[in-house]
């Protein structure tokens, strides 16, 4: 009876219930080849389940023909690798432009003397209208009306405004995450360049951009890896590139195979770049925590 | 007729928001002297070495350098600074240099002397104070006891006339302390002008000319070591030695 009292949580029952002796590591050896067991299994039952469901589908026969193509796939592939070289070179020039125009917008919202004011405005205007306008729209706008002036042959070309209306709109959210950066560095480090003289320029040039910009570099890899895909977006006002040449291909065969090519080929770039990404980001939080 | 001090105050005042925290500091510290800021936490001893550095505008009153107010709101306090070494109680050194870089920095940047130029010279400071080995180590390297001889030595490459030393022990490990300590016992011996705010009242009693006690953000009492921690006047400088010694 006074067992029962003292034991309220019934830990000492619990206890008796127990096997006398135990080795920790085979128990958690054994827990965790039961957890991969269950994990194998359950995602086997969903990948079954998939496969056998599906095809019952009524259109399923239709689906599989004029989306996952083999024929279709092989013969259209080269062109779309081809095509996807475009995408690849706008990204490659659009990448760093960005990432300086982005830091000149950074700096431009965090300008503190009252005579840079203006500066001030001008970014936080350009982050808000940037940040709020869809891409596709900044690069019809712009695509459509700039040569719409009436430049000359070289000017009025689509990869130029294409290319400047992407730099334009990615550059806000890479200049917000440089400020989120320069933001989260601790204002000891501010003091301490102070108190040795430095003027306000070096202390942000040499001190905080330095820690601030490595310190992004995690969530910056999010935003050129959506810039890769959005690349694809410059197609609407000209460039064929691996979206226009997929729907090129597509009219041409009548089968939406090559749409389900691209994707692939955008798939195998972004993936491991998200990857790479999530794999700074694990090791900064290592470092830190 | 004493000699014009190197530093002096002049009824300080400095609120944040509608708390004052210095509420009229006199103060005189002359060529060479060592002088201890003691006092509780919140006592205002930090925050008067930052209106000395210019880091906080003071409110009212005056910061004489060699006789010139260098509190003056007109005065760009940069090239003030310069001439001020500050050193914090977290050590601040810059996360992404080493200990040479984050030395060079400032004399680099803010006297434009070539890195040619200034290598030797820093190469000397860091053998002067027994860092030459440590040079080429990045901050998160270092004991934290080395960061802050190291975070002096920063201060010093900018062969300032004042070296204020903000509570520069009470972040490390008891067995750090003195280190550090011996540095700021070297600075003393080589001239330089000193004031330190501190826990440590040992150092206090045995280095230092003169001992201020600050309570509530003014200077209750000042006078010698052996004046203060022997034979205090003011009941509240009893009381706050007792709760410490």
């Amino acid at each position: 009876m006074s067992r029962n009292t003292t034991d309220k949580t019934g830990i000492v029952a619990a206890q008796a219930a127990l096997p006398a002796k135990i080795s920790r590591t085979a128990y958690n050896a054994q827990k965790k080849r039961r957890s991969l067991m269950i994990a194998s299994a359950s995602t086997l039952t969903v990948v079954a389940l998939i496969y056998v469901l599906v095809p019952l589908a009524p259109g399923w026969e239709r689906v599989k023909n004029s989306f996952f193509n083999w024929e279709v796939l092989v013969r259209t592939f080269p062109k779309l690798l081809d095509a996807f070289l475009i995408d690849v070179m706008i990204f490659a020039w659009c990448a760093p432009a960005i990432a300086i125009w982005g830091l000149v917008i950074a700096l431009c919202r965090d300008a503190r003397s009252p005579a840079l004011f203006p500066l001030r405005v001008f970014a936080t205007v350009y982050n808000d209208v940037f940040r709020g306008v869809p891409v596709i729209l900044v690069i019809y706008l712009i695509g459509f009306g700039i040569p719409g002036l009436g430049l000359s042959r070289t000017w009025s070309n689509p990869y130029i405004w294409g290319s400047l209306a992407l730099i334009l709109s990615y550059s806000a959210y890479v200049a917000e995450v440089y400020r989120a950066g320069i933001e989260s560095i601790h204002e000891s480090q501010r003091s301490a360049a102070k108190s040795l003289g430095l003027s306000h320029w070096h202390t942000m040039r040499h001190v905080i951009l330095p820690q601030a910009i490595r310190r992004v570099v995690p969530a910056n890899m999010n935003n050129f890896i959506s810039l890769q895909k959005d690349v694809a977006l410059v197609s609407f006002i000209g460039p064929v590139e691996l979206l226009r040449q997929a729907g090129v291909e597509k009219s041409l065969l009548a089968n939406f195979t090559p749409y389900v090519g691209a994707a692939i080929i955008f798939l195998s770039v972004t993936i491991p770049a998200t990857r790479f990404a999530d794999h700074l980001i694990a090791r900064q939080n290592r470092e830190r925590g | 007729m004493r000699p014009q001090p190197k530093i002096e105050l002049n009824d300080v005042r400095k609120s944040f928001g509608d708390l004052e925290v210095i509420k009229g500091v006199n103060l005189s510290v002359h060529r060479g002297e060592l002088v201890c800021l003691i006092g509780s936490s919140g006592s205002g001893k930090s925050t008067l070495l930052r209106c000395l550095n210019l880091l906080e505008p003071i409110d009212e009153g005056e910061i004489l350098l060699d006789g010139y107010d260098i509190s003056h709101p007109m005065l760009d306090p940069q090239p003030i600074r310069q001439r001020i070494g500050l050193v914090f109680q977290s050590f601040n050194l810059f996360p992404h240099m080493n200990a040479f870089e984050n030395v060079m920095l400032a004399p680099r940047l803010n006297k434009k002397i070539s890195r040619a130029v200034l290598t030797p010279k820093i190469e000397a400071l860091f053998e002067r104070f027994e860092l030459k080995d440590r040079m080429t180590h990045y901050p998160d390297q270092l004991s934290g006891g080395q960061q802050q001889r190291v975070a002096i030595v920063r201060a010093m490459a900018m062969e300032p006339e004042i070296m204020l030393f903000d509570e520069i022990t009470s972040a490390l490990d008891p067995e750090l302390v003195s280190e550090v300590l011996d540095v700021v016992r070297q600075l003393k011996s080589e001239g330089m002008t000193l004031v330190l705010a501190t826990h440590e009242m040992n150092f206090a009693r045995d280095a230092a000319d003169k001992v201020c006690f600050l309570d509530k953000g003014v200077i209750v009492e000042e006078g010698t070591p052996d004046q203060i921690f022997q034979n205090p006047s003011e009941p509240r400088t009893r009381a706050f030695l007792r709760s410490v010694l």
